[in-house]
């Protein structure tokens, strides 16, 4: 086993002095009922190789179809990029061998991508946007599934043996690869993140895949080179593979930034090889060198003919193109009336989709957002659960303002309403009256606690009888007291002076 | 003229992982000679605008609906399979990595 403890600069140091470049690959599992090559169901989870064809088999003899659904959804992805959609191009059989690809080659496409030469602007939490290059999209099939039994760790290392699972084999990928990303800097890793995160984002909102990454729809391959100034020319890279969370991306690059670093500072030369990420140590550990045994001899697939999008069905593709997460946002943020500030606070946590649903039932976007980023943000930061996991709906969070605002509770009333619905006691209305919440608008039971409170506090009625107006909150503290903090305060304090002054 | 060296052939023969003995390789290097020296003759008659040939037929877009078909039943799928468990294929430990 390679070690774990290699040595390490500190992050802050060897940004300092080195220039990190990244190179992304994204692998993202197409949302397609069938594979791509053959009629075999491409859902999640269903029982070992009960998903499978000749072709997804590789039996000698079976022929592949092109699934045109996966290509359309290809093209999505391209024009959402900024991509050229070719006008022609072809799939490649890329040959190697491991007992996941039962073809023995995997069905890629080599020097005709469908899609090339795109951009896509990603925006940090800081609300600084850097424009990715994207060099390349096109179309392929993932491989199956292995699970290794009798190693301690599951892990391939001390393996004895390997059980082979072809349901995902076949299913659509789309690699989408980044031209190198300059100028970072000490960003790097937050860039690297915000990308694939972004990736993600535009996957959803294009509805060609659910994107969902603790399933593997979603896989990057991170490349890390360090060289000691922007202009110098590229240092040797190292390839991270499947980092699948939008944390480990984040963590795989700093550690990779830290670790070249040392090789460097060291005199020696960092090793181009592909290098696993460990979730559990936040470390990466080398796995095979590259080499020239690593031919993967391509060459073009003779069973599927070319694809050719015309350009009519490009531009029909393009013009059904859903709004795309960033447009939205701005859109959004022009409606709400929120600064940028706020709007990067409540994109942040992930209040998003909630605010706009609140907001959708009725309820003002500055209330939305108060009630999202205010005390359900505080709930959900101490149940350690995200804001979508919080018991609530954006509809009661609409009824429970709507309560506030035609005055039949308080805002302290309404949080212990909202404590209510969060223990499952109902609806805004249902806790309301269960719980006997409503502001006490009745005078007559209003006037008693009044005049209870100032025969309690004779002293407090001289001044405010001599024409001191300040400690009139002591009567009225006192009142809100008595009604349990049900009372309209404002109403209180109209009772509190015409009698004293009355 | 020979382009095509032992070394050569053993190289590919190990990539695709067909094993070779020494006197196969010589013969191969031989025959896969004869081969190459006879695209080598197309390519002199085939100028650069003539654009390399993937595909015999003038066909694009070959497209298949997206319409699920039953899978192969478990035991048909398992029916070639030298070893396998719980459904699954068994395959030898394995020493490369992922």
């Amino acid at each position: 086993m390679t070690t774990l403890t290699a040595d390490l600069v500190d992050y802050a140091d060897a940004v300092r002095r080195y220039d990190p470049v990244l190179g992304i690959e994204v692998h993202v599992e197409l949302g397609t009922r069938t594979k791509m090559f053959d009629g075999a169901e491409a859902s999640f989870g269903a029982d070992p190789n009960t998903q499978t064809t000749p072709v997804s088999l590789g039996l000698p003899g079976a022929l592949p179809v092109v699934n045109g659904k996966a290509v359309e959804y290809a093209i999505r992805i391209g024009l959402a990029l900024n991509c050229e959609i070719a006008e022609t191009c072809r799939f490649a059989r890329k040959n190697y061998f491991y007992p996941d690809v039962p073809k023995n080659f995997q069905t890629s496409q080599y020097d005709e991508p469908i899609a090339h030469d795109g951009w896509v602007d990603v925006e940090l939490e800081d609300g600084t946007v850097f424009r990715v290059e994207i060099e390349r999209a096109h179309m392929e099939e993932d491989a199956g599934k292995n699970t290794h039994v009798g190693g301690a760790t599951g892990r391939i290392h001390g393996a004895e043996y390997s059980l082979v699972d072809y349901n995902r084999a076949g299913i659509p990928l789309v690699e989408i690869v980044t031209r190198p990303i300059e100028g970072a800097g000490e960003r790097a890793p937050e860039v690297a993140r915000a990308y694939v995160q972004t990736l993600r984002d535009i996957f959803r909102a294009l509805e060609v895949s659910e994107a969902r990454m603790e399933r593997g729809n979603v896989r990057a391959d991170v490349n890390v080179s360090l060289r000691p100034s922007p202009d110098a020319p590229l240092g040797t890279r190292t390839e991270t593979k499947n980092v699948n969370s939008f944390r480990s991306v984040e963590r795989a690059v700093r550690y990779e930034i830290s670790r070249q670093a040392a090789v460097l500072d060291a005199g020696a030369a960092v090793v181009q090889e592909t290098r696993h990420f460990h979730e559990d140590t936040g470390s990466t550990s080398s796995g095979r060198v590259k080499s020239d045994a690593e031919d993967y001899r391509y060459f073009p697939e003779p069973d599927l003919v070319p694809v050719a999008p015309s350009r009519e069905w490009v531009e029909e593709i393009r013009a059904a193109l859903p709004e795309l997460p960033a447009a939205r946002r701005r859109r959004l943020q022009g409606e709400w009336g929120y600064a940028d500030a706020e709007m990067r606070d409540v994109v942040n946590a992930g209040a998003l989709d909630l605010i706009e649903a609140t907001v959708a039932a009725g309820a003002s976007p500055a209330a939305a957002r108060k009630w999202w980023m205010g005390e359900l943000a505080r709930h959900a930061k101490q149940a350690e659960i995200s804001l979508e996991e919080v018991a609530i709906t954006p509809a009661q969070i609409a009824q429970l303002q709507s309560l506030v605002d035609a005055g039949r509770i308080n805002d302290k009333l309404a949080r212990q309403v909202l404590e209510g619905v969060l223990a499952g006691e109902g609806d805004p209305e249902q806790v309301v009256v269960a719980r006997g919440l409503e502001v006490v608008s009745d005078d007559g039971a209003l006037l008693a606690a009044v005049d209870e409170a100032l025969a309690a506090q004779p002293d407090v009625v001289e001044k405010v009888r001599g024409g001191n107006l300040g400690p009139v909150g002591a009567i009225i503290g006192a009142v809100m007291k008595a009604t349990k903090g049900q009372a309209d305060a404002k109403r209180v304090r109209e009772l509190v002076l015409e009698r004293i002054q009355g | 003229m020979s382009t095509i060296s032992r070394d050569e052939v053993a190289r590919v023969a190990a990539l695709a992982r067909i094993d070779l003995r020494p006197d196969e390789v010589d013969r191969l290097a031989g025959e896969l000679d004869v081969i190459v020296d006879a695209i080598a003759r197309v390519s002199e008659v085939a100028t650069p605008d003539v654009p390399a040939t993937s595909h015999p037929l003038p066909m694009t877009n070959v497209f298949r609906e997206d319409v699920p078909v039953p899978g192969l039943p478990v035991d048909d799928v398992m029916a070639g399979a030298p070893a396998s468990e719980d459904g699954r294929f068994l395959v030898p430990q394995i020493l490369g990595e992922e």
